[in-house]
C-alpha cells in the first residue's frame, strides 16, 4: 500500500455555534419530542381502566391471529415460491412465461384487490366450490386471507429466490460439476448456502412487509390486531384504540428489523475483512 | 340468475358499470399524481437531512422514516382519517365553538400516501446521494458555485438519474397503495368495483376488472418510465 492510502483523513472539526442546519435540526427534534409527549400525555389523560380491561385481551388475541396469519402464509408462500422460481429460471418458453405472468399479476395488483378477489370473488363460484368440497375452506375469512397472502408472497419470494440463486457466479456451478456433484447436490451444498446469505435481507423485508400488510385482513372481517382495533374504535369512538395498535405494530416491526440485522451480522462474520 | 349478460354489465352507460370504474380509475390516477410531487419533495429533504453532518437533523429524519415505514399503511390512514378531525376540532373550538371538522378522504389519502411515499423515497435518494463522489461537490465549489447552485446544477441532475429505478419502484407501490384509500370512502377504482359487485352479485367479475385496471396502470407507467429513462440517457450522451 502506498503512503497516500494509509494516511488517515482527519474528520473536519465540528461546526461551532448555531449554524442554520443546527437550529433546524434542534427545532425538528423538539417537534418530535413534543409530538411524543403529546401522545403519551393523551394516553395518560384518556386512561380508561374499563377500556383497557375490555379490549386488552382482545388485542392479545388479535396479535395471535396476526402472527398466525403471517407465519402460515409466509411458510406456504415459501413452499409455493420454489416451483415459481424454477419456472422463472427455466429455459422452457411456456413454463417461464407462465411463471412471469404469475409474478407480474401478483406484484402488479394491490394486495387488497387480491384479497377481495378471493374473499368476495370466489363466492361467485359457490356451487362449483361446493361440489368439490372446497366451499367450507373459502367460507372462512381467515382462510381466504391466508390463501391470498400466500399467493401474493409466493410471487415476491420467488423473485427473491431467483435473484439470490442468480447472484451466485456460474463458476460455482461449473466447479461443483467438475467435482462430480449432480445438479441437486450442487444446489443444496454449494449454491443455496451462498444464495441464502444474499437472500436474508430481502426475506426479512418481505416478512416485515407481510406483517404490515396483514392489517388488510381486518377489512374482510378477520379479527386480527387491526380488526380488534377497528371494533374497539367502532364501539367506543376513542382514538386511543388506533394509537395502541400503532404502537404494537411499530414495536413488532422494529423487533423484526433489528432481529434480521442481528442474524445478518452473525452469519456474515466470515465475509468481513 | 340475473337477466343481464356480462357484456351489458360491462357496458358504458346507466345499465353498465364500465363508466363508474373508468371514473374510479381517473380518481386513482389523480390521487397518485397529486401525491407524487409532495412525496418526492419531502423525501428529498429527508434524505438531505439524513446525510447532513448535524446529528440532530439526522435523528429527526431517522425518527420520521422509522415511524412511517414501521406503521402499516392502513393504520396510518385510519389514525389520520379519524384522529385528525378530533385534533382539529379541539383547536378550532378555541376560536369558534360548535363547528364540526371533516377531513376529505382524498386529502387525507393524499397526505398519508405522501408520508409513506416520502419515507421510502428518502432511502432511495439517500443511497443515490452516497453514490455521488465528493469531488462533484468540490468541483462545484471550486468553480465558484454557491451551495444552492452546486446542488441544482451539479448534484441533482446526477442524483435523479441514479435514483430513478428506485423511485420507479416507489411509484408502483404508491399506485397500489391508493387502493387502501377506498376503505375510508374515496370513490376510486376498487370502491366503485365493490359497489358494482355488491349491486350485481358478480363479485369475481368486477374485482377481476379492478385488478386489470391496476395491471394496466402498472404497464402504462412502465412504458412512461422507459421513455423517461431513454430521454435521461440521451441527455447524458449529448454531453
Amino acid at each position: 500500500m502506498s503512503a497516500a492510502a494509509t494516511m488517515v483523513e482527519r474528520p473536519p472539526p465540528r461546526a461551532r455555534g448555531w449554524p442554520r442546519r443546527r437550529i433546524a435540526g434542534y427545532a425538528l427534534v423538539c417537534l418530535w419530542i413534543l409530538f411524543g409527549i403529546g401522545i403519551v400525555s393523551y394516553l395518560f389523560l384518556a386512561w380508561n381502566p374499563d377500556f383497557f380491561a375490555k379490549y386488552a385481551p382482545a388485542y392479545l388475541r388479535g396479535l395471535g391471529v396476526t402472527l398466525a396469519l403471517v407465519s402460515i402464509s409466509m411458510v406456504l408462500g415459501a413452499i409455493l415460491s420454489v416451483p415459481v422460481a424454477y419456472g422463472r429460471m427455466s429455459k422452457n418458453r411456456i413454463l417461464s412465461g407462465l411463471a412471469y405472468c404469475y409474478v407480474y399479476f401478483f406484484r402488479g395488483t394491490p394486495l387488497l384487490v387480491q384479497t377481495y378477489l378471493v374473499y368476495y370473488g370466489l363466492g361467485s363460484f359457490r356451487v362449483e366450490l361446493q361440489s368439490v368440497g372446497l366451499w367450507d375452506f373459502f367460507k372462512d375469512a381467515f382462510n381466504c386471507g391466508v390463501f391470498a397472502f400466500a399467493l401474493n408472497t409466493a410471487a415476491y419470494q420467488a423473485e427473491i429466490l431467483r435473484g439470490a440463486i442468480e447472484s451466485v457466479p456460474r463458476g460455482q456451478w461449473e466447479g461443483a460439476a467438475s467435482l462430480g456433484l449432480h445438479k441437486l447436490q450442487t444446489l443444496r451444498k454449494v449454491i443455496l448456502p451462498q444464495a441464502l446469505i444474499v437472500a436474508l435481507r430481502p426475506y426479512g423485508n418481505e416478512l416485515i412487509l407481510m406483517v404490515k400488510a396483514s392489517a388488510i385482513v381486518a377489512i374482510i372481517t378477520v379479527y386480527d390486531l387491526m380488526g380488534n382495533a377497528k371494533l374497539a374504535f367502532a364501539n367506543s369512538f376513542d382514538i386511543q384504540a388506533y394509537i395502541w395498535v400503532a404502537l404494537v405494530y411499530l414495536v413488532m416491526v422494529e423487533i423484526l428489523r433489528h432481529g434480521v440485522e442481528w442474524i445478518e451480522r452473525r452469519i456474515t462474520v466470515h465475509l468481513k475483512r | 340468475m340475473p337477466a343481464q349478460s356480462i357484456w351489458t354489465l360491462l357496458s358504458w352507460g346507466p345499465e353498465g358499470w364500465l363508466d363508474d370504474i373508468a371514473y374510479g380509475a381517473l380518481i386513482t390516477i389523480a390521487l397518485a399524481l397529486a401525491t407524487l410531487p409532495i412525496g418526492l419533495t419531502i423525501g428529498f429533504f429527508i434524505a438531505l437531512a439524513k446525510q447532513s453532518e448535524e446529528p440532530s437533523l439526522r435523528l429527526a429524519a431517522n425518527i420520521y422514516t422509522t415511524v412511517f415505514r414501521g406503521l402499516p399503511e392502513l393504520v396510518t390512514l385510519f389514525l389520520f382519517f379519524f384522529g385528525m378531525p378530533i385534533l382539529l376540532q379541539h383547536l378550532v373550538r378555541y376560536f369558534r365553538p360548535d363547528t364540526t371538522v371533516d377531513v376529505n378522504s382524498f386529502v387525507a389519502g393524499m397526505i398519508v400516501l405522501a408520508l409513506i411515499f416520502s419515507s421510502y423515497a428518502s432511502e432511495v435518494f439517500l443511497s443515490a446521494f452516497r453514490a455521488i463522489p465528493k469531488g462533484q461537490y468540490e468541483g462545484g465549489y471550486a468553480i465558484g458555485l454557491s451551495n444552492w447552485l452546486t446542488m441544482r446544477k451539479v448534484i441533482v441532475p446526477q442524483l435523479l438519474r441514479i435514483a430513478f429505478p428506485g423511485l420507479e419502484n416507489c411509484w408502483l407501490s404508491l399506485l397500489k397503495d391508493t387502493s387502501l384509500v377506498s376503505v375510508v370512502g374515496l370513490a376510486e377504482t376498487l370502491r366503485n368495483a365493490s359497489i358494482a359487485a355488491r349491486v350485481t352479485k358478480h363479485a369475481f367479475l368486477f374485482f377481476g376488472v379492478a385488478s386489470l385496471v391496476f395491471l394496466a396502470l402498472a404497464v402504462l407507467s412502465s412504458f412512461a418510465t422507459n421513455a423517461i429513462l431513454r430521454s435521461l440517457g440521451r441527455r447524458e450522451a449529448q454531453r
